[in-house]
């Protein structure tokens, strides 16, 4: 008895034994309610949810607008009149950006009204030459960062123009500019609010956990209904998607700071505001920045999803040349988005870190040298575009801008490189194909679909106690039971099949990876580097060629998966393993243990807390990229949540479906992160 | 929602009743026409578009959802849709008229076709082929890893009609099963992997679609439809799709009151399957911009299109 209290394992096991044989016990035909839950009002859920947004957009609160153009009065409410307010603040700051770099008439049209415009066709912003844009990119970099920044924004500034992606990536990047500030500014202060207000963070904590867990797809229809169609929709769902690490990040950093620092402050006649903003933030710069990071990535990681709600650029151009499989096409717009989050990576990153001089006492021309540069380049290059299409009022001025026909393309080259690799490892992979289907995924998929909720929910329960004690149990088991209430439980397992199975791989994969790149510190930088790159390039690029090789097919789905899935826990892998301290190490070289053993004993027992960060973050990301899959064909939840953008209650059945999805990724996540907690009180690493 | 629904039928009312009222001029707000990922929708897009700004209007293009954006066009942030095929669209356009704030504004001259597919090659791997009996006969040639031995029709998304097709197959005994595709670019991406293997492959396709153009295919012939054959409306269930399903137009039920002219015009349009194949080809053969496309064909169609003013 002692034995089996102190060993966790063993307890485990009697707990898969009892789960085996109640799963065996219970039998589809008359199991009931043991088997699956039957109808219950609970399956109106959606239809409630759904009904009850529709009558706060729709009827609560009815005030009379007058519309001046038709001279009518209409109905709507207080909940429209402000979310479209909203959208309007938003739009406007989009297409003000959008057009200094591109040129329009909206910002103008904001001042004045259409018939102005039509009237008087000179009333209209020009379009700034691309290479005024590149000169800026390098200056900013170089006052920034000096000269590697520069080089890196100059350079990728020339590569969007050149390649003839200028219109879709200044259209992405301004749709950016707006989204990062403002998911910076909400994360900053509601991260600092919940520093002050114990109360306030208990409430957000699971807010933020299902914003961040829940699939896109899910709230696109209620965003388009509250705030319209157009880049602010898109804006709007990105910020809601970003911000979460950001306010997480905050908290973090805000906890963080030494008590020694804040009396210091305190004792140095602080007011409160003083306090948060001259020397708490100011100390948790280091977790606040690699929030804004985070919210850098996520925004571009957006930009091909806010495209299905109205967002122009790059994600949307992507979109179309995918559904044209033209793969090379989309491979170059992919390599834009990457490139713009990095570059506004490290920029932000330099600025933030950028220390005020505040002894230089310089001369007007030297303060402002980057100023007048620019504003130099700008006459220099306007004048230029201005003279040579003067001369020649015929040619394509490629010094003004240059179009998508007319821009360089490798694009042939990566065609052809698919078309290659098809043609030349079709048949190769077809006995693994062949081999996966019927032997691995399918016998897998009858073993989840034969799961009974009874059997089911007591083996989630049981993980939970074992894990965390009664309060996880009682967590966990009302996660999964909410998804046992609504008619989606086989969706779900089916969801849930795919989940391990992409999980399990993507760990063997990433955690091999990261040990082996742990063991060199170029390795370590390269990875990284690979990390950011695939963590930004959209993961819809890959969704064709899978398919070219696999087939319509659930192995096509978890390829893609796997590749996207396998990052975080690569990340975290090689993260976990440099950061173990130096002096452990030295000891146990002292000791006299070999490579092996170091890595074996001491290495990644240290770094295993961190390593199950990774394999949480991987399930996420799974989840996250099965949703995606059903752009391939899936029957899972997935599936339902794109049906739900064309039914009648799409609302609410996106939502739920949306919630199920989510559950599902936050109750492995309270596991893991209870365990982790736990691991590191052992070690004395907390 | 009542309310919607009343302003709805009132605008469709005053809408029949538009060529006797004087015309009132245009709002100088942007039209809003909306873009979905397919060729010919884009270009279409761009076309219409240069219509009205052809008579001075202004007008604006946002990329959306091809099943959400019925909603856009109740709520007037969209201003109207140009493409809206019966199979898949329908579901979604039904409930938008149901709820109001949506009006219908005829069909094209074009009729569209929706059913089983083959590219031409199959037909010499399965002779006997366009009869479904052939097709049923070389069920074999058509299976693959998940089909279980029997052969694989590659449908479309499940909510486009995907009951139909499982009925189908079971009201036909046929040696057949239905996978769903996710999305349209999954259906071209199998066809051209296929293709490049000289695979057996049946798939769901449309008419007027980019597949009319180059090496072609034909659509699989079943038994003949009658009204009320589906299941669903009661019949045996034994029969194809429709031969000629309608494509629509949709535009926001304020449309006529604040664009009044454009709205004359957009009620004229009607594409046939011969532009909507050119505007197609233009992009997708000749490689040029969705916008230059547009452009050119309005250039050397003027005669047709000037006929709707």
């Amino acid at each position: 008895m002692q034995y089996f209290i102190k060993h966790k394992w063993a307890q485990f096991a009697v707990l898969l034994a009892v789960f085996y044989v109640l799963a065996t016990v219970i039998d589809p035909a008359t199991g009931g309610n043991w088997w699956r839950i039957q109808e219950t009002r609970f399956w109106l859920l959606p239809d409630v949810v759904n009904n009850a947004l529709r009558f706060l957009i729709d009827d609560f609160w009815v005030v009379d607008v007058y519309d001046s153009e038709l001279d009518i009065t209409e109905e709507s409410t207080v909940v429209k009149e402000f979310t479209r307010t909203v959208s309007g603040v938003v739009l406007f700051s989009i297409n003000l950006i959008r057009e200094l770099l591109l040129g329009g008439v909206k910002t103008v049209v904001a001042f004045t009204s259409w018939e102005f415009i039509s009237e008087h066709k000179w009333a209209r912003i020009p379009a700034l030459p691309w290479p005024a844009v590149a000169a800026g990119a390098f200056i900013v970099g170089h006052c920034l960062g000096g000269r590697n920044l520069s080089v890196l924004a100059g350079a990728s500034t020339i590569y969007i123009a050149v390649f003839g992606q200028w219109t879709p990536a200044m259209q992405t990047l301004s749709f950016v500019l707006v989204a990062v500030p403002i998911s910076c500014f909400l994360g900053l202060m509601l991260g600092a609010i919940a520093y002050k207000s114990k109360a306030f963070e208990t409430i957000l904590a699971p807010l933020l956990n299902v914003a961040q867990s829940m699939p896109h797809f899910a709230y696109l229809i209620p965003v388009v209904i509250f705030f319209g169609i157009g880049d602010h929709a898109g804006a709007i769902s990105t910020v809601i998607f970003a911000t979460p690490p950001m306010i997480r990040l905050t908290l973090l950093g805000l906890k963080k700071v030494p008590p020694e620092v804040l009396e210091a402050g305190t004792m140095s006649g602080c007011n409160s505001r003083q306090l948060m903003f001259r020397v708490l933030i100011p100390s948790a710069r280091h977790d606040i920045l690699i929030g804004v990071n985070q919210v850098i990535m996520q925004c571009l990681a957006m930009a091909v999803i806010a495209s299905f709600i109205g967002a122009k650029g790059l994600g949307y151009e992507l979109l179309v040349s995918l559904n044209m499989l033209k793969i090379g096409q989309a491979l170059e717009l992919g390599v834009s988005i990457v490139l713009i989050a990095v570059v506004l990576d490290r920029l932000s990153l330099a600025w933030a870190n950028k220390q005020a001089d505040y002894l230089a006492d310089l001369p007007f021309h030297l303060r402002h040298k980057h100023s007048l540069a620019f504003l130099g380049i700008l006459i220099f290059t306007s004048v230029i575009a201005y003279v040579a299409s003067m001369v020649f009022p015929d040619k394509v001025n490629y010094l003004y801008f240059i179009d998508e026909a007319q821009g360089f393309s490798t694009e042939k080259f990566w065609d052809v490189m698919v078309d290659w690799l098809i043609t030349n490892t079709y048949q190769g992979v077809q006995g693994f194909n062949f081999f996966m289907i019927t032997s691995v995924l399918m016998p897998m998929k009858e073993a989840f679909l034969s799961m009974p909720v009874a059997a089911t929910l007591f083996l989630v329960a049981g993980t939970g106690y074992i894990v965390g004690g009664l309060r996880s149990a009682v967590i966990v088991t009302a996660f999964i039971a909410f998804i046992a209430l609504t008619p989606w439980w086989d969706r779900a397992l089916i969801t849930a099949y795919m989940a391990t199975f992409a999980v399990v791989v993507s760990v063997i994969i990433g955690c091999s990876m990261g040990i082996l790149c742990s063991r060199s510190p170029r390795a370590t930088r390269v990875i990284l580097l690979v990390c950011d790159t695939f963590q930004t390039f959209p993961s819809f690029v890959y969704l064709i060629p899978v398919i070219m090789l696999f087939g319509v097919s659930d192995l096509s789905v978890l390829i893609a998966v796997i590749v996207y899935a396998t990052i975080p826990a690569t990340r975290y892998t090689v993260e976990g393993l440099t950061n173990v301290p130096q002096a452990l190490q030295d000891a146990g070289s002292m000791s006299g243990v070999n490579r092996l053993q170091r890595l074996l004993k001491i290495e990644l027992p240290l770094a295993f807390p961190h390593i199950m960060l990774g394999i949480n973050q991987t399930v996420i990301f799974a989840l996250f990229m099965i949703i995606i899959g059903a752009f391939i064909g899936t029957d899972d939840l997935g599936q339902l949540i794109m049906q739900s953008l064309s039914e009648a209650n799409g609302m609410g059945q996106g939502i739920i479906l949306g919630l199920c999805v989510a559950f599902i990724g936050l109750a492995v996540d309270h596991l893991i992160h209870t365990w982790a907690e736990q691991r590191k009180q052992v070690l004395g690493i907390a | 929602m009542k309310f919607l629904n009343k302003i709805a039928t009132a605008a469709a009312v005053g809408s029949l009743a538009l060529g006797a009222t004087i015309a009132q001029a245009d709002s100088k707000e942007p039209i809003v026409i909306p873009t979905h990922n397919w060729t010919s929708q884009i270009t279409m897009a761009y076309v219409i578009g240069g219509i009205f700004e052809s008579i001075g209007n202004n007008v604006s293009y946002v990329p959306a959802d091809s099943q959400a954006v019925y909603e856009s066009i109740r709520n007037g942030d969209v201003t109207i849709s140009h493409e809206v095929w019966q199979s898949t669209f329908s579901k979604s356009f039904n409930n938008a008229l149901d709820a109001g704030g949506i009006i219908d504004v005829g069909t094209h001259a074009s009729v569209t076709q929706e059913e089983w597919w083959y590219p031409a090659y199959v037909g010499e791997l399965c002779p006997g082929l366009p009869s479904w009996e052939a097709l049923n006969d070389c069920a074999d040639i058509f299976a693959t890893a998940g089909s279980g031995g029997k052969g694989r029709y590659l449908d479309g998304p499940m909510d486009w009609h995907g009951q139909e097709t499982l009925d189908r197959i079971e009201a036909l005994d046929m040696d057949f099963t239905a996978k769903f595709a996710g999305s349209s670019g999954a259906l071209w991406a199998e066809l051209e992997s296929a293709a490049k293997d000289n695979r057996a492959v049946v798939v769901f396709n449309w008419s007027p679609n980019f597949t009319d153009a180059g090496d072609g295919g034909s659509f699989v012939e079943f038994p003949e439809y009658t009204d009320g054959c589906k299941k669903a409306d009661g019949g045996d269930g034994k029969c194809g799709s429709p031969p000629a399903g309608w494509l629509k137009k949709a535009a926001h039920y304020q449309m006529p009151k604040k664009w009044p002219e454009a709205y004359k015009i957009f009620n004229n349009v009607s594409f046939t399957k011969g532009d909507i194949g050119n505007m197609a080809a233009l992009v997708d053969i000749d490689g040029m911009s969705h916008e230059a496309a547009a452009a050119k064909w309005l250039e050397d169609n003027e005669a047709t299109w000037k006929a709707w003013l």
